[in-house]
């Protein structure tokens, strides 16, 4: 019989799927009905310092292939996040605590908060490309992912993974800044800056005008990116971008990935999402031969 | 899969103090008790219960802010984005039916009545005051058994609707009741309910942002409302520990209802 089981760094996952940040992770309610939908770690709503409404509506937007969206950042503050991470805490499988910042100083403050609420791992948003101040006006430049990872590091001992935006030219640079500043995985990518405009009312729908494309739309940016990423540094990855079926969590996989996450496609394929992926991928490792997930990763490569 | 569709007003109803009615044209099949988002263009986007579900949609606005006051203020051949309809609605049950409407509540409570054959549905509604009594002679033509209650006892019998509820759960035998109103209402309806050992399916209302089951700020106890309701079974109420308790505030912070 096949393992899903794996392990990102000494994080150890029963499967191979998480819930991507943004997505049903706002409260401990949602992570523990993800968490016992299947998923094999949860990541959670990006938390700030402070409580943020996040835009006004509309936020997002429907295509074919996937959304448009431009929340905001709206999180209740790492405070008020302290009761849901208790609660959430008692699922079953790692909560991963995302979180967004302007300094690294203020990384390190959330990221020891996190830590001290029980989150297994800290998610570094250095992508959310609709943030003035945040996101992915950080995760751009190498220089400052180094000095943000290195000081998260410093501050809290369980794994630190960087969320990293594909809206750059310099992403196999800011990767390898993770790596070299003692990173211990990188997840890619966050959404692709895109733009909706309501040919009617002649103006963009989304109130912050800009937003980020998800779903089967970006699923090959985010392979490429993934598989670029794999030639180049040798943390372990995480696959995100339209991932919705076993077939693209295995092509993530094969490109390079460890594991993979969910979001568009929790609300595209419903929340079981995670069971159908385990379900398929199982059944194509064992009609394919593959023993384990990490006699997959990369192999694309090869 | 719901994508933006511009509509145009086609007509605009002053129903009571503050609360208007707009009906546009949309195609989309709409149940009773789903609802729509709606794009107000410069200002937001708010869920809208549909008040019509012909083929002219409409939603009935109370103006309680500056989304529902610039919606409020719209006239006809203004233009809105509508996306949906979202949510489970209500399901039209056999037997016989009471429902039970507080505030806008009816709003969404109408085209439910009106989906059931006259004869076996009951109406109660209730306001704060007669002026703010809604949509009482839409009621009229699918029942003939309307009543109406008011907090001060200006129109119907003075008191709460729930205690209307209660007068006719006590009087006669229903098979379901369909409720929508404020939360404290809603929480005592189910009380009332239970207490008859009469099914009951309330419409909840929450912060709600993407419409789309993602975001996960309408969620009460993990359930999206948007998704999963906003229409609950008793079953499903009386497992949620924030029914009736509290609510997400636009943050995602609990507070007290």
């Amino acid at each position: 019989m096949s393992s899903l089981e794996v392990t990102i760094g000494n994080l150890a996952l029963r499967n191979p799927t998480m819930l991507a940040s943004g997505v049903m992770d706002e409260t401990a309610g949602s992570l523990l009905r993800v968490a016992r939908a299947g998923a094999g770690a949860v990541v959670t709503k990006s938390i700030g310092s402070e409580p943020r409404k996040g835009y006004p509506g509309p936020t997002l937007v429907e295509l074919d292939d996937g959304y448009i969206n431009a929340m905001g950042l709206p999180n209740p503050g790492i405070e008020a996040f302290a009761a849901e991470m208790r609660e959430a805490r008692s699922c079953l499988v790692p909560v991963i605590g995302s979180i967004f910042a302007s300094s690294p100083k203020e990384f390190s403050f959330l990221a020891s908060k996190m830590q001290d609420y029980g989150a297994a791992a800290i998610e570094l948003n250095l992508s959310c490309p609709h943030a003035k101040g945040y996101g992915m006006e950080i995760g751009v430049d190498p220089e400052t992912v180094f000095t943000v990872v290195r000081e998260v590091k410093s501050a809290c001992s369980i794994p630190v993974f960087a969320k990293l935006t594909p809206n750059t030219h310099r992403l196999l640079e800011v990767a390898k800044a993770v790596e070299a500043a003692g990173g211990d995985a990188i997840v890619a990518i966050n959404t692709v800056k895109a733009l909706a405009i309501s040919a009617e009312i002649r103006r963009p729908i989304l109130s912050n005008k800009g937003g980020g494309l998800s779903g089967p739309a970006i699923k090959p940016i985010g392979l490429r990116c993934v598989y670029d990423l794999h030639a180049d540094v040798n943390i372990p990855i995480v696959g995100v971008g339209g991932v919705e079926n076993w077939r693209d969590a295995v092509e993530y996989i094969m490109a390079g990935a460890s594991a993979v996450q969910v979001g568009s496609g929790v609300g595209r394929a419903g929340l079981e999402v995670f069971e159908s992926i385990c379900t398929g991928m199982q059944a194509f490792m064992e009609r394919e031969g593959f023993n384990s997930v990490s006699h997959m990763v990369g192999v694309a490569h090869e | 899969m719901n994508k933006m569709r511009i509509a145009t007003i086609t007509s605009v109803t002053k129903e009571a103090a503050g609360i208007t009615t707009l009906r546009f044209r949309d195609d989309a099949e709409v149940k009773p008790g789903q609802f729509y988002m709606i794009w107000i263009p410069h200002i937001d986007e708010v869920p809208m219960s549909a008040s019509y579900t012909s083929a002219e949609k409409g939603i009935t606005i109370k103006d309680v802010g500056e989304a529902t006051h610039a919606l409020s203020s719209l006239k006809v051949h203004d233009r809105i984005g509508v996306r949906g309809p979202f949510g489970n609605g209500f399901m039209i049950s056999q037997g016989r039916v009471l429902i039970a409407g507080g505030g806008t509540g009816m709003a969404s409570l109408l085209p439910a009545a009106e989906a059931i054959d006259p004869g076996r549905v009951d109406v109660l509604i209730g306001a704060k005051t007669s002026s703010e009594i809604l949509l009482l002679e839409r009621a009229k033509k699918v029942s003939n058994e309307v009543h109406v209650s008011t907090d001060d006892g200006s129109m119907g019998k003075k008191g709460t609707v729930v205690e209307l509820v209660q007068e006719h759960l006590e009087a006669k035998r229903y098979d379901m009741v369909l409720g929508c109103g404020p939360e404290r209402m809603l929480s005592a309806l189910l009380k009332v309910c239970d207490k008859a050992s009469v099914e009951c399916q309330l419409s909840l209302e929450r912060y709600m942002k993407c419409g789309a089951g993602l975001c996960g700020s309408c969620v009460i106890d993990g359930v999206r409302v948007c998704k999963e309701g906003p229409v609950f079974s008793s079953a499903e109420l009386r497992k949620m520990k924030e029914f009736g308790s509290s609510k997400r505030d636009e943050c995602g912070r609990s507070v007290r209802l």
